[in-house]
């Protein structure tokens, strides 16, 4: 008796799941996913993501649905979040290098979904690639850096090798270069994304070797808190403005605005627009922007706001040659800038200058 | 190399090895008495939450310690009643502990990402903390820090001097004969668990309020697992945990000072240092054992107690 039961409200709550599934089918809401690196808490690269999908979510409302993933490691896990995701949306952002292999992977089981892969270079029919100029903004900060410095050592707490932490690099110590001759930049490997722990002791370390500015491109708040401890260090927010945890000692920002890119993608889905795309955005579209200029004197920031102008109306290019890659060998002549693909989208070397090693 | 860097790269150290030390101690007591809890990690994350949170809505550093310590205790109060009243696998329990630890506190956490706290200034004792290398060395950490020490030495006198500890070391060598001769096995390995959970809070709590003022989901990034290991390592001696403690923290601090001096050696390798050296100790040990000459490894570990009365 109550087996009969069970089995016919199974079958009940099977139809009602049905209709509820073809009804929304009907009423056509795009299903829109988000996977991401670290918890979106972390204040830095996945907030600025999440920002941009609730950016999305304001501007669509009942037209769209989103499901964000958190803390998606970049291993087997990725894939199977990705593939588990493209079952039920029609658009997915993978939002971090690593998810590339499994992102192309996964497209291909999924030809009718489409995928969007941050900070990556490949493509496929429903793959789009999308990524920001951020050594726009590396090249604001690096100047920032050489002229605010002290002890001419930048301290530099970077994550993995990929060309996107290279760009940053090499963008942040040629601006700093050209406006200070003297300048050294210290660079660290932490091997993470996020460990609040190790990016304190890596500013530390830092510090301690005579840094008294650190750049990071981890995601968390960590090192900012140990350059508001420790007098006459600066520090830069990373992916979001930091300045709550650095109110004397964030100078600036680079702030990651994916909202409208995000938005623009979702909308194409709605409106059977989208296609393959490879968007590499900067200031002048306003992917990459900045925190307000604090703890610097007035006559620098204004002097920081017109450079940020100058690159944004294409007067200046972070990347102008003369430049030599660290052996000494030339990369860019007299003059020349270098084109997104190869040179920039898969950058492996550092530039002349650079006193570290590079890390294999 | 000057002073002041060699300086900085022992505080660096010591601060590092502190939550290690902690979490470590708490752990050996826990293991002494015959039981094996992995929620470790579970245990640190809820209390560098609570420490976090009651400091952000108190400021008293004092009652932010305590909260991260009954957290700690709280957490580990679960496991307690599992392992010890229900019998479930201490393997399995643990590590859902620490599954549970760290969505429970990424979850109640959410909120409290954006804040900020004050830092908690390290000690600064007039005279003393002013003489030249030996005052920053050794007079002006955190008072955690200083607690830290003396907890394994606490922990070595309770283990070692006192009849508590010799019944608390018997009850994991041999339960049913502690429990034949009177000794009540399960009070005495649920306190153990208890204080394994306090020293997991406080030391979770130390990574929070002093390490990076900051809360962070996930923040502890497995040093309770290198925790456990520590309690390996050390064969089961206090003293030892400092030791290995700063070894292990040692390695992270001077692996990015290196980096700044551009010496690199993979940080890959670095990180499975830790583990490697504890397999070795632990078959070490073992070889060890078998000339009887000097059995440190609690022979009930990991054994579920069955009350025959």
């Amino acid at each position: 008796m109550s087996n009969i039961r069970l089995t016919s409200i199974l079958k009940l709550s099977l139809l009602s799941a049905v209709l509820a599934f073809t009804s929304n089918v009907f009423a056509d809401p795009v299903k829109a996913a988000f996977v991401y690196i670290g918890p979106t808490g972390d204040h830095g690269w996945t907030f600025a993501h999440d920002q941009g999908a609730k950016y999305v979510k304001e501007h669509m409302g009942d037209d769209v649905v989103i499901t964000t993933v958190e803390s998606v490691a970049e291993n087997s896990d990725s894939e199977r979040t990705i593939t588990s995701l493209a079952r039920k949306n029609d658009i997915i952002f993978t939002t971090s290098f690593g998810y590339m292999n499994p992102t192309i992977k996964v497209a291909k089981r999924y030809p009718d979904v489409k995928f969007e892969h941050a900070t990556g270079y490949m493509l496929a029919d429903n793959v789009s690639v999308y990524s920001a100029r951020f050594y726009e903004g590396r090249h604001i900060i690096g100047k920032l850096a050489g002229k605010m410095t002290k002890s001419n050592v930048i301290g530099y707490i970077a994550s993995f090798p990929i060309p996107e932490v290279i760009r940053g690099i090499n963008a942040a110590y040629l601006a700093a270069k050209s406006v200070n001759p003297d300048i050294q930049i210290k660079i660290v490997w932490v091997y993470t994304w996020y460990d609040p722990g190790k990016e304190a002791d890596a500013a530390n370390a830092l510090i301690a070797q005579g840094a008294d500015i650190i750049m990071q491109h981890t995601d968390s708040t960590a090192a900012m808190t140990v350059a508001e401890e420790t007098e006459g260090v600066y520090a830069f927010g990373q992916a979001s403005d930091m300045g709550e945890w650095g109110p004397t000692s964030q100078l600036t920002g680079i702030i990651d605005d994916w909202g409208p890119y995000y938005l623009a993608r979702v909308q194409a889905v709605k409106d059977g627009t989208w296609t393959s795309t490879d968007t590499f955005d900067g200031i002048a579209e306003g992917m990459v922007e900045f925190a307000p200029m604090a703890n610097m004197p007035k006559d620098l920031a204004s002097w920081a706001e017109r450079t940020i102008n100058a690159i944004g109306n294409g007067y200046i290019h972070p990347f102008t040659g003369p430049i030599n890659k660290q052996d000494g060998s030339p990369w860019l002549a007299e003059g020349e800038t270098p084109p997104a693909y190869p040179d920039l989208l898969t950058m492996d070397f550092y530039v002349e200058g650079i006193d570290s090693k590079y890390p294999n | 190399m000057n002073e002041s860097l060699l300086i900085n790269i022992i505080i660096g150290i010591s601060i590092a090895s502190v939550p290690l030390i902690f979490a470590a101690i708490g752990e050996l007591v826990v293991e002494r008495s015959g039981v094996l809890n992995l929620g470790v990690e579970g245990m640190m994350i809820v209390g560098a939450l609570l420490g976090f949170v009651v400091q952000f809505h108190t400021g008293s550093p004092f009652i932010a310690v305590l909260a991260a310590l009954l957290g700690g205790m709280a957490i580990a109060s679960i496991f307690a009643f599992l392992t010890q009243f229900l019998l479930t696998n201490q393997v399995a329990t643990g590590l859902a502990l620490t599954l549970f630890g760290l969505g429970f506190s990424a979850f109640v956490g959410r909120g409290y990402t954006e804040e900020t706290i004050q830092l908690i200034t390290s000690t600064h004792i007039p005279v003393l903390s002013d003489i030249p290398i030996v005052g920053p060395l050794l007079f002006s950490y955190n008072p955690l820090v200083y607690l830290a020490f003396f907890m394994v030495y606490l922990v070595w006198w309770f283990l070692f001097k006192t009849k508590q500890g010799l019944i608390l070391r018997s009850i994991g060598d041999n339960h049913d004969a502690a429990h034949a001769i009177g000794h009540n096995v399960i009070r005495y390995r649920v306190m153990a668990i208890l204080f394994g959970g306090a020293m997991a809070g406080i030391g979770g709590a130390f990574l929070s309020l002093v390490q990076v003022p900051i809360w962070g989901e996930d923040m502890t990034a497995g040093r309770g697992w290198i925790a456990l290991g520590l309690v390996v390592f050390s064969s089961w001696q206090p003293f030892r945990v400092i030791l290995g403690a700063i070894i292990f923290g040692g390695i992270t601090i001077l692996q990015l000072h290196a980096q700044g001096f551009d010496i690199r050696i993979s940080a890959q390798y670095l990180s499975m240092l830790p583990y490697l050296a504890t397999i070795i100790i632990l078959v070490s040990l073992r070889m060890r054992a078998k000339n009887k000459t000097n059995r440190t490894m609690p022979n009930c570990l990991g054994r579920i107690f069955h009350s025959t009365t």
